[in-house]
């Protein structure tokens, strides 16, 4: 029979199925943090139930950390008991834990994939809505609930029912200016917030075949963003080339035996998909978000849709918007740069090309936030950082930070952020927050232009 | 878990739609390590305003609408899988909640805890509505065990769909955690053999 990339990988890892039930599904990496962990741990151990494959298990401290001072004890008295617990919790069940300073410590998935432990054909879950991030690599990889934490824990599987097979083609040539970022928000704008839900997405087409990994796993992060479980697009030289030499990838002769069965991972031709969409990249310009979804997106040259329901009425009042207006020229006093949407090297590097020689406008207050200690070192490596300093910003330590401002990085009430991070829901990035999301390039421009402005113009 | 099999009570209505869990319970409330205390947090910064006081036009500080019923607009659960969002219900007294549309991981993380979640056709859904506003002492009757959901004035009801194990793990309060342990053996042998099946798909 013709099988999609997700039957595949999905298939191989049925322990059994339940009749008239789920699957038991094996998950060959789990990881996990601070904020979805405790109550998960707590469980086993009332249960007196023991961890059944630690070494399956990989662990971060990312999402209540401080992205300043991080060799100080933590202020903050609740983050630092979490953070404290987790530590506990690892070391007690023989758990590799990369704590806040260690070498390679950093948001979940930002690290893991740069530690080679994501690979093709595997089955990945966190306690975390964004683990679709590592479908990038082709991988099935989605985020659970604590109690899931709990079964992945205890068995290392869940029990779950499989999902349906939707496919995103997008095919053509991006213009300039327009980076993944823009075309998963595009994908998100066209489709809804709930089109997803249900579904596995695979992403093909050139647009992704040309895309770095670190585009994919932009684009694959978002995929819950229009309701999906988990995102995944087609290994292939691109995805080798980014594991291979990485520190927890397979080597030598591994390697070769393990890239030949990821070359197995593809679409039949003729599989079928249970819904299936198809965009030109043409299409796709510079997007930002005027609303309080993901799925409220307008090209950055737009106007806000004058047709829209009581929600949407809720969201512009919430926003400060009206319906039709453009958001060009609007004034914006804070922009973030980070998140496990786009916080990778490429990210800064982008961010960099177009601040390079200008300077940051008077009132705007910039957060740069690397995703993990490894990104930062390359920040410095590659001299980024006085890229950013001369034009007025500050580097921050990496951490899920203003993303969602469960630190002390707080997008003021009432003050608009253009940010590069995944979710514009109401107080996301703080109480009384409104968040405008949109790629790296764009937060750049508009940190230099103090405002919303078509950067496209001044591309070369 | 508790058992759940039917329950007729009153309801609280939360007209909105694509209600995303930062909502239900905002991130600055997740670093507690336990799962007491998320139900004086539920929908936070819709209930009370900067100083802590209740807002009044919404709908849970409205003392005519009581009940362990939630019915709120299409997409209910979206954005992150934060399980804190179904504690924080269940914490505040809800046992059911009632959409059109429920995203993937808060419908698991729901069911995970006993809270359950009720699908209905969007034009059902405007029914209830409809059904409190005319009388907001309405009640409304959820009977798992025939998977269906009445106003009772009216008697107007609805089937829903649910997960035939689910179904049954809510009935009889199992929970997953027990059914994996019990298959260790067949989880070892799947390890076991999971090298071959990688060679097997390459030839």
């Amino acid at each position: 029979m013709k099988k999609t990339l997700f039957d595949k990988i999905w298939d191989a890892h049925v322990v059994e199925s339940i009749p008239d039930g789920p699957d038991i599904l094996y998950i060959d990496q789990h990881l996990i943090h601070e904020v979805t962990s405790p109550q998960a741990f707590n469980e086993l151990k009332e249960r007196e139930i023991p961890v059944f494959r630690p070494n399956k298990i990989v662990a971060t401290a990312d999402h209540n950390t401080p992205t300043e001072n991080q060799h100080l004890p933590v202020k903050d008295l609740l983050s630092r008991k979490q953070l404290k617990e987790l530590s506990q919790n690892c070391e007690e069940n023989n758990i590799t834990l990369y704590g806040l300073g260690h070498p390679y410590n950093g948001i979940v998935h930002v690290m893991a994939p740069e530690l080679g432990i994501t690979q093709p054909g595997k089955t990945m879950v966190c306690g975390d809505s964004h683990t679709s991030t590592h479908g990038a690599f082709g991988a099935i990889a989605f985020g659970i609930g604590t109690s899931q934490v709990t079964q992945v824990f205890a068995s290392q599987c869940l029990l779950v029912e499989k999902p349906k097979r939707l496919r995103v083609n997008v095919n053509g040539d991006l213009k300039k200016g327009v980076t993944p970022k823009d075309v998963i928000l595009y994908v998100i704008s066209k489709l809804g917030t709930n089109s997803g839900t249900g579904y596995f997405c695979e992403y093909a087409g050139d647009v992704f075949e040309n895309m770095s990994m670190e585009g994919r796993m932009t684009v694959c992060n978002m995929s819950i963003e229009m309701g999906a479980r988990g995102g995944l697009i087609a290994p292939d030289q691109t995805t080798y080339d980014y594991v291979e030499g990485r520190e927890f990838a397979p080597k030598g002769e591994e390697f070769d035996k393990l890239k030949a069965y990821w070359e197995t991972l593809r679409t039949d031709d003729g599989a079928e998909f249970d819904q299936e969409y198809s965009f030109d990249a043409e299409d796709i310009e510079p997007m930002i978000t005027y609303g309080t979804n993901p799925g409220m997106g307008i090209k950055i040259t737009g106007a806000i849709p004058v047709e829209g329901g009581k929600s949407d009425a809720k969201a512009l009042s919430y926003m400060g918007f009206k319906p039709g207006e453009s958001l060009i020229d609007k004034p914006i006093n804070y922009i973030f740069i980070g998140s496990c949407t786009n916080s990778r090297i490429e990210d800064f590097r982008m961010a960099a090309s177009y601040i390079k020689g200008k300077k940051k406008a008077e009132n705007v207050n910039a957060l740069i936030v690397p995703g993990s200690r490894q990104v930062a070192a390359q920040i410095q490596e590659e001299g980024l950082d006085k890229v950013f300093e001369e034009a007025g910003f500050r580097l921050r330590q990496p951490g899920c930070s203003a993303c969602l401002a469960m630190n002390d990085d707080k997008i003021p009430e009432g003050e608009y952020c253009v940010s590069t991070s995944n979710r514009n829901f109401e107080g996301r990035q703080g109480q009384g927050s409104r968040t405008i999301l949109a790629s790296p390039l764009t937060a750049a421009a508009t940190a230099v232009a103090g405002k919303i402005t078509d950067f496209t113009k001044s591309l070369n | 878990m508790k058992k759940f099999t039917t329950l007729q009570d009153t309801a609280v209505p939360l007209e909105v739609e694509n209600i995303d869990t930062d909502q239900i319970i905002p991130a600055r409330f997740l670093k507690a390590t336990d799962k007491a205390g998320f139900g004086e947090n539920l929908f936070k910064d819709w209930r009370f305003d900067k100083e802590g006081k209740p807002v009044e036009d919404f709908t849970l500080n409205q003392d005519q609408y009581t009940g362990s019923i939630l019915i709120a607009g299409n997409n209910f659960g979206c954005g992150s899988s934060r399980e804190h969002a179904a504690w924080a219900l269940k914490a505040y007294g809800f046992k059911v909640v009632v959409s059109s549309y429920f995203a993937d991981i808060f419908k698991g993380n729901a069911l995970n805890n006993g809270l359950l979640p009720v699908q209905v056709s969007p034009e059902f859904l405007d029914e209830l509505f409809l059904a409190i506003r005319k009388d907001n002492k309405e009640s409304f009757k959820v009977d798992l065990k025939n998977q269906k959901i009445e106003i009772i004035s009216s008697g107007k009801s609805e089937n829903f769909a649910i997960d035939p194990y689910k179904k049954t793990c809510l009935i009889n309060g199992f929970d997953d955690i027990d059914f994996l342990v019990s298959k260790l053996d067949a989880i070892k042998k799947f390890e076991e053999k999971q090298t071959q099946m990688r060679e097997a798909a390459i030839q």
